[in-house]
């Protein structure tokens, strides 16, 4: 099942101690689903060196930077696997559009704007399960 | 910038040395063969790449629509897409109501094949940590002052996505061509830590 736009999600709290994708600062945040992107290897398992990596559903997360720092007008989002995510509980699933949930986290209401930014559109679910490579890619 | 020490005293260089010995003894590559990859991926690796797309984004709307919906796709209509196994790419595009701009808090990705080697400020702890938490401040810092009613939004690019910052065309530059436009475009505007 994978989480629409617009959901209110919040992050795993547990300080694992093996490789993460979630950075700390994230940790235990709620924020909004904007867009979700197609699955991939989860890097917990893959640093660890499970046999079978579980592949996961990455989602793009909104958080408002009053909820991560107390302060601040801006917004942060982050590419996060399902795992790091649970739905927050006693909210709604974001059907009433956009702004419905300014409430808590002082979010600024700039929501209005991202269909143009390409953040909640369609899929580029190509699995691109293919493992080949040429050669250096991106850095991390 | 502090004085930063030379690449090849990092820590990381030496493990990147034990994996390509690693590599080798393993008779996977040989240290020419691994060279010549680097060397490959380097030359085409430049900001010349990430200024075209910005400057076909400019001139052609469908493109910019095309480019702003998967990003992948459309950089590969001008031959230098990823592979679908490596990253993605997602670029994202200011406007008068919103600036963008990227980091990676977890360790320095970055659109390489975009926008070449990515500068050592980009992967220092300062930038890492703070443009996520004080980006009004860090890009003032930049030269850029974003004005209050200007939202800013932050992409922490901690998975497999890559991502770029679409430009705000600048004025009076209605007449100029597709690559007069491209040689306008700067390697910090596509990254969001200055205008164009």
């Amino acid at each position: 099942m994978t989480l629409r736009p617009g959901t209110r999600v919040r992050t795993s709290s547990a300080d694992p101690d093996h490789h993460t994708r979630l950075p700390r600062y994230l940790r235990g945040q709620v924020g909004e689903i904007v867009y979700a992107g197609r699955e991939w290897p989860l890097p917990d398992d893959v640093a660890r060196g499970v046999a079978a990596p579980r592949a996961e559903v990455v989602y793009t997360v909104r958080f408002a930077a009053a909820g991560l720092w107390g302060t601040g007008r801006h917004t942060v989002l982050a590419d996060l696997w399902a795992s790091y995510l649970e739905q927050a509980d006693g909210q709604d699933d974001g059907e009433d559009g956009e702004d419905g949930e300014d409430g808590e986290d002082g979010e600024d209401g700039e929501d209005g704007e991202d269909g143009e930014d390409g953040e909640d559109d369609g899929d580029d679910g190509d699995d691109g399960e293919d493992a080949e490579d040429d050669g250096p890619q991106e850095e991390r | 910038m502090t004085a930063k020490p030379h690449h090849h005293d990092l820590p990381v260089a030496a493990r990147v040395r034990r994996l390509e010995e690693r590599v080798i003894t393993a008779g996977l590559a040989s240290d020419g063969e691994l060279d010549e990859a680097l060397a490959r991926f380097y030359a085409r690796a430049t900001p010349i790449n990430g200024a075209r797309l910005v400057a076909r984004a400019w001139t052609d709307p469908r493109f910019r629509a095309r480019l702003l919906a998967d990003g992948s796709a459309a950089a590969a209509e001008l031959g230098f897409g990823p592979q679908a196994s490596s990253y993605q790419l997602r670029v994202v595009a200011n406007s008068a109501q919103r600036h963008n701009v990227i980091v990676c808090t977890l360790c320095s990705c970055y659109p390489v094949a975009l926008l070449g080697p990515s500068p050592s400020w980009y992967k220092s702890l300062p930038y890492r940590s703070r443009t996520v938490r004080e980006p009004r401040a860090v890009l003032s810092e930049f030269g850029l002052i974003v004005p209050e009613e200007v939202d800013i939004a932050v992409w922490d690019s901690t998975a497999e996505t890559r991502y770029l910052v679409l430009p705000v065309r600048p004025n009076g530059t209605d007449g100029l061509a597709e690559d007069e436009l491209a040689a306008l475009v700067t390697r910090d505007g596509l990254i969001g830590t200055a205008r164009v």
